[in-house]
């Protein structure tokens, strides 16, 4: 094993080192143009593209004969345009919607590739072998020519790219604005759909028709999760894809019959899976970190106010108040309440004394904070939106967590600067520092 | 009875079973949902396969119809999760389960007797091969007995909640303000389209699959305004598809499903040219008509 790995990676052998280059140079491409395709919300037309080309590389072999690599893949781009062609055809000219005219467009076009394939196949012609390599891609068995030819395109296809970069940005989030500057609209999405469709005929010869899809959506799926910037977008998803061409290939030299296009799928996948949960702005970890801190911060505060109200009546604020006290007015559970308290004495915002828990300077501080902000709204709800006293309390609970500052003073010039809220409480002044 | 009564009878069996619940697909813009379980499928038959050891067809219905139900349910994820658009994560999906079922094809060629190219575009002619057995009786090809059961499953899932999957098709809103539990129906549809999928899967393969969902079922929407008539009709296109398709796949002397495929396609674009509503070449003659 750890032979093979040194052997592969050394790329002494000839055949690795055209592979290698060949699924970097393929699927960076493709890894490039699917962010475009992906950002234009048409990720599953390219899956249709990826099977309307079957007949094109079938129809191509049978009218010439041959198969070189730039003949059927002409072929393939042809049909592959005509398919999208009628993915808008029968969107424009008929009540059957855009998921429908993919489906038809898929399964239909995709039947007479198959349809072509067998007859080539009944034909009894030895040399069909190399065609049917089409369904599932045929990396392993790339040779110098085809690298040469499949690279230089995909090379092209990035040049062109970075060459009309800002064009098909505009294109990507804003095509009113494209129109009204007078950019020719129709001809950039003419040559940016031939660019995608370029990019999956030639995407193809490493996964097949069937798994192109993958190899279009997943890695702009994967950097879509890491920035906002489209820039750092297209690269990364070069980057992605091109990795996940060495990591099939290399993974399909290590046993005998492994195929390199749905361990490039796999690998994809587990990138995208790791971007979605571990990506600093949009990960799952990073949310399900922030919710718990939002969480942790409300309780906090809940308990802050809670505390200042049993106080409150008689101003006795030297009583300790205890954790089952708390846990009358709050739903939480004792342990996540004591919790709470640590973390809120770490602050110095209360202190443990016999009988419970005490509310320091600081702390009664910050709750007759929430608690302006609480009556505030409630008397805001009431006086201005007439709301009946009794069902304001509900929201002001809600609503004091996030009320700013500058929230704050708006509403206390709104209101006059009040000083009692509408169930007759007092409403704790602000005391400047 | 000869082989080709027997062919033909699956045919048209397929086209049955699909057509009716490709329409309510097609109405709730789910064809590509469909699409996403029928490769979804592969993987489910082959972990199936390999459990147990056996090519019972309930046991690869069961494996196929969980990694279907997985498929609807990943989607959902990762459509909420990473913010990603809904097709898009139904590619990133269905890629890697069918990937994932390739895999497993390959790596152990020699036990599953299963070729990744016969999944793709199924062998409907060597149907007679596998029979069904009562006994010594020969009762027939088992693919028969099985798209036959799917049929009737189809027909009284259909007739029995008509109202409900009307309501759901056309107006969501609607359903849920009248206590219809739409997400149950959504699911149950998708049970009903992974096990339609898996019975046709046999015979068509798993991407003409989506032929007979999707093909059958808008050119039925093209030609009639009222549902119960679109479900009729979509089960007759989709007969006639499988006739027609055996037809073509004779005169080419190729695969009978891709030719059926072809046949689905053909009879749609006779529809986008001349449905009484919206065809094209019917517009056309109207206006001609009109302005003279």
């Amino acid at each position: 094993m750890w032979e093979q790995t040194l052997r592969f990676f050394s790329l002494q052998d000839a055949n690795v080192r055209y592979v290698v280059f060949g699924s970097i140079l393929l699927a960076g491409a493709t890894g490039v143009l699917g962010c475009f395709a992906f950002l234009r919300k048409r990720s599953l037309l390219g899956d249709a593209i990826a099977h309307a080309t079957l007949p094109g590389v079938c129809l191509a072999y049978l009218s010439t004969g041959s198969k070189e690599p730039y003949v059927l893949l002409l072929g393939a781009i042809a049909t592959g345009w005509l398919g999208t062609l009628c993915v808008d055809w029968i969107r424009r000219f008929s009540p059957v919607k855009e998921d429908a005219a993919i489906g038809i467009v898929l399964s239909v076009f995709f039947g007479a590739g198959i349809l072509l394939l067998t007859t080539i196949q009944s034909m009894g012609q030895a040399s069909q072998a190399g065609l049917d390599k089409f369904l599932f891609g045929q990396t392993a068995s790339l040779m110098k020519r085809d690298i040469l030819i499949l690279g230089g395109l995909a090379f092209f296809l990035c040049v062109v790219c970075f060459l009309a970069f800002k064009e098909f940005k505009l294109l990507c989030f804003d095509v009113e604005f494209a129109r009204s500057i007078g950019l020719p609209v129709r001809l950039l999405e003419t040559v940016l759909t031939t660019l995608v469709v370029a990019a999956i005929a030639i995407g193809l010869q490493m996964v097949g028709v069937v798994l192109m899809a993958a190899l279009l959506i997943t890695p702009a799926a994967a950097a879509r999760q890491w920035t906002d910037n489209l820039t750092r977008m297209v690269w990364l998803s070069g980057l992605i894809g091109a990795f996940s061409g060495v990591a099939g290939s290399f993974i399909s030299s290590l046993a005998p019959r492994m195929p390199t296009g749905p361990w490039m799928v796999v690998t994809l996948s587990i990138l995208f899976g790791l971007s979605l949960i571990l990506s600093p702005q949009r990960g799952y970890l990073t949310r399900l970190f922030r919710h718990t801190q939002t969480r942790t911060t409300i309780a906090a505060e809940n308990i802050l106010s809670t505390m200042y109200r049993y106080a409150e009546p008689n101003g006795r604020f030297l009583r300790p108040v205890s954790v089952r006290d708390i846990l009358r007015y709050r739903s939480l559970t004792s342990v996540g309440a004591l919790t709470v308290l640590r973390s809120l004495k770490r602050q110095g915002l209360v202190s443990e004394t016999r009988g419970g828990w005490l509310l320091t300077e600081l702390g009664i501080k910050s709750a007759e904070n929430l608690l302006r902000r609480h009556r505030l709204w409630e008397l805001y709800l009431t006086e201005q939106l007439n709301i009946p006293p009794h069902r304001v309390h509900r929201s002001a609970d809600e609503v004091e967590h996030w009320i700013t500052q500058d929230q704050e003073d708006q509403l206390v010039s709104l209101l006059d600067s009040p000083l009692r809220d509408p169930h007759e409480r007092e409403i704790p002044q602000r005391k400047d520092e | 009875m000869s082989t080709t009564f027997w062919i033909l009878l699956t045919a048209c069996l397929t086209g049955i079973a699909c057509g009716p619940i490709g329409c309510f697909l097609v109405l709730r813009r789910l064809v590509m949902m469909g699409d996403a379980i029928s490769h979804a499928v592969l993987p489910g038959i082959v972990v199936g396969y390999l459990l147990t050891g056996v090519r019972d067809p309930f046991i690869m219905l069961a494996g196929a119809l969980g990694v279907g139900i997985i498929t609807a349910w990943l989607t959902g994820i990762v459509h909420h999760v990473g913010q990603v658009d809904e097709g898009a994560s139904m590619g990133v999906v269905f890629t890697l389960l069918f990937a994932i079922g390739v895999i497993l094809v390959s790596a152990y060629t020699g036990q599953v007797d299963l070729d990744a190219d016969c999944v793709l575009y199924g062998e409907i002619a060597y149907v007679t091969w596998d029979t069904f057995q009562i006994g010594s009786t020969d009762m027939g090809p088992r693919a028969v007995w099985m798209l036959g059961g799917i049929v009737a499953m189809n027909v009284i899932f259909i007739v029995m909640f008509y109202k409900q999957l009307k309501i759901c098709a056309f107006d969501p809103e609607l359903a849920s303000s009248l206590g219809i539990p739409t997400g149950v129906f959504h699911y149950l549809l998708m049970t009903m389209t992974a096990m339609t999928v898996v019975a046709a899967f046999e015979s068509v393969g798993a991407i003409l699959v989506v032929a007979m969902l999707a093909v059958p079922a808008a050119t039925a929407y093209l030609l009639t305004r009222h549902l119960w008539f679109m479900l009729i009709l979509s089960a007759v296109i989709g007969c006639l598809s499988g006739l027609l398709g055996y037809g073509l796949a004779a005169l080419f002397d190729s695969s009978i499903s891709g030719a059926m495929a072809v046949a689905a396609g053909i009879l749609f674009l006779l529809a986008i040219l001349f449905s009484p509503h919206h065809g094209i070449a019917v517009l056309w003659a109207r206006r001609l008509l009109h302005n003279r």
